[in-house]
């Protein structure tokens, strides 16, 4: 058993602990483009200081922030109905219902977010669809907005809320909801105390597997945000690949995780928690 | 309950539109004549045809899945040993940062994993002269972020049968190894299949990770994708993707005959 123990530990903390200890020693770094690779190790905090003086910097944590948590309470009153009426269906037609819900997860990300570009841009399928309809003439574009982002985000996380939702409703007690509505409560009524308070750990669960990614989300807001979206995982991206600037984008990353450290751990807790009540 | 029934169906349909229609779109325009994936000009095949053709296409796909046979196979391995500790494993020193360990790389922006594994990558460079930048490395950062998905699943199949047939085995003599072998392993079997399924999608599929890890001189398919998306849509890839929904959508019609057969 010790060695079934140290063969999984060990390979995570080499490659998934020791890193941080690395991006945390690079982020006191200095930048320096005649060395290779460009950093010059020290104690330096002129990144941190950078990131929390700087309005871009500040500009970029905000948005990221709300973009994420805006698409997170979409995804979650986007995907609640859908996880609620799977958990009511026949059992025969469930296991149909929820694949079709994880089939996009298995196809590409990439392609998934793509799939919005050709439906947003200027002559895109929807803004065909709209002047076809006759509603609207001229159309404003979507793509390049923060509307987009929104969009994609909740497009791309959809299945992750959905799954844990249908977990904890599927467990429901249907003889609770009985028992409301034969004590006189009208169904909205047991709904709210009887149905959203049980299904609370699939609402955790679920929000928080879609509001950790997203808030560093890259891929979204660079095909869809055009160049005035800011979200962190860009900068991020960009002071790495664009800039060269390893130390500030390992300030950023240590920042990031630093932000979303809360919402991992408890994240984790709901994981084992809901492990150990099989 | 007509009222309710309605509003499950609205929720549904609506539902299941939002996530269909792009995809679908995307594929009905790989059939286009016109370069435009925006304008329907007419049946064509031309852009599959020019797929078939596209060489750096091509290599990039056999790159992504060598890589991604490398490293679900890796991860499945690593992951069941991560998976049957974390629901057999009574407690032992530092149980709880192993159990956060296996967890976070599920919800761990991937910008952090793919700078904090690039800068571990450039230690081992300078401290062992080691790996350099390609198929070993990716192969490392895909296994890292997917064992935790198969360790999951792993776990989740252990703790839903019970313990009692093992201890038989155990009762009747068997050492531990062949009580893994002959009870444990046939049970988890269909999930090791789908966490295998589901490590092998994820390694195909990633992007952010891959940048930072791969260096200058690998390309794997979503890199390519990117790359090209980057400069606007184009029909090839609208083919790329039909492909890769039709794959997808049989690897998930297998990995759910697996996983129903419990």
């Amino acid at each position: 058993m010790r060695w079934v123990i140290a063969f999984p530990y060990g390979w995570l903390a080499i490659f998934f602990l020791l890193p941080f200890f690395l991006v945390l020693g690079i982020a006191f770094g200095t930048n320096n483009p005649d060395m290779a690779p460009p950093v010059e190790l020290g104690f330096n905090l002129a990144n941190f200081k950078l990131l929390f003086s700087d309005d871009l910097y500040l500009a970029a944590w905000v948005s990221s922030l709300r973009i994420a948590a805006t698409s997170t309470l979409v995804t979650l009153l986007l995907g609640y109905p859908m996880a609620y009426a799977i958990a009511r269906a026949a059992p025969a037609r469930r296991p149909l219902l929820l694949m079709l819900v994880v089939l996009p997860f298995w196809t590409s990300f990439l392609i998934r977010v793509y799939a919005w570009i050709g439906l947003l841009s200027e002559n895109g399928s929807l803004n065909q669809f709209l002047r076809w309809t006759g509603l609207v003439s001229h159309p404003g574009t979507i793509l390049g907005t923060e509307w987009a982002v929104h969009l994609g985000i909740v497009y791309a996380y959809l299945p992750f809320m959905v799954l844990p939702l249908y977990a904890t409703l599927e467990k429901l007690d249907m003889g609770l909801l009985e028992a409301a509505a034969d004590l006189g409560a009208k169904p909205l009524t047991a709904f709210w105390t009887v149905t959203l308070p049980l299904s609370m750990p699939g609402v955790m669960a679920g929000c928080l597997m879609v509001f950790i990614p997203a808030v560093g989300e890259f891929v979204i807001p660079d095909l869809l945000g055009g160049t005035r979206t800011l979200m962190i995982g860009k900068v991020l991206w960009d002071e790495f690949f664009t800039n060269g600037d390893w130390p500030l984008a390992s300030s950023v990353a240590i920042c990031l995780l630093v932000l979303l450290v809360g919402p991992i751990a408890l994240f984790q807790r709901q994981q084992v928690r809901s492990l150990e009540r099989r | 309950m007509p009222g309710r029934a309605r509003f499950a169906f609205t929720a549904l349909a609506f539902g299941y539109a939002f996530l269909y229609v792009p995809i679908l779109l995307v594929m009905a325009y790989s059939f286009n004549e016109s370069r435009l994936v925006t304008v329907w000009a007419g049946f064509s095949l031309k852009w599959w045809q020019a797929l078939l053709h596209n060489d750096a296409m091509l290599s990039a796909a056999w790159f992504s899945l060598r890589i991604a046979l490398a490293s679900a196979s890796a991860a499945t391995a690593i992951g069941l040993a991560a998976g049957y500790v974390l629901a057999r494993a009574p407690s032992f020193p530092g149980r709880t940062l192993f159990g956060s360990l296996v967890v976070a790389p599920m919800v761990m922006p991937e910008v952090v994993m793919g700078i904090s594994m690039l800068l571990l990558f450039v230690g081992a460079d300078r401290l062992f002269g080691g790996p350099g930048r390609g198929f070993l490395t990716i192969a490392i950062a895909h296994t890292t972020f997917s064992l935790a998905f198969v360790a999951i699943v792993v776990q989740a199949r252990l703790a839903d049968f019970d313990r009692s047939l093992e201890e038989a085995a155990m009762d009747l003599g068997a050492t531990p190894w062949v009580t893994f072998r002959t009870i444990t392993l046939p049970l988890i079997a269909p999930a090791l299949a789908s966490g295998w399924l589901l490590a092998f999608t994820l390694s195909l599929d990633d992007l952010i990770m891959t940048e930072f890890v791969a260096g200058g001189d690998s390309q794997t398919l979503p890199m390519l994708v990117y790359s090209s998306v980057r400069l606007g849509v184009s029909p090839q890839i609208n083919v790329l993707a039909t492909i890769i929904v039709v794959i997808a959508a049989s690897a998930l019609l297998i990995s759910g005959r697996l996983t129903r057969r419990r």
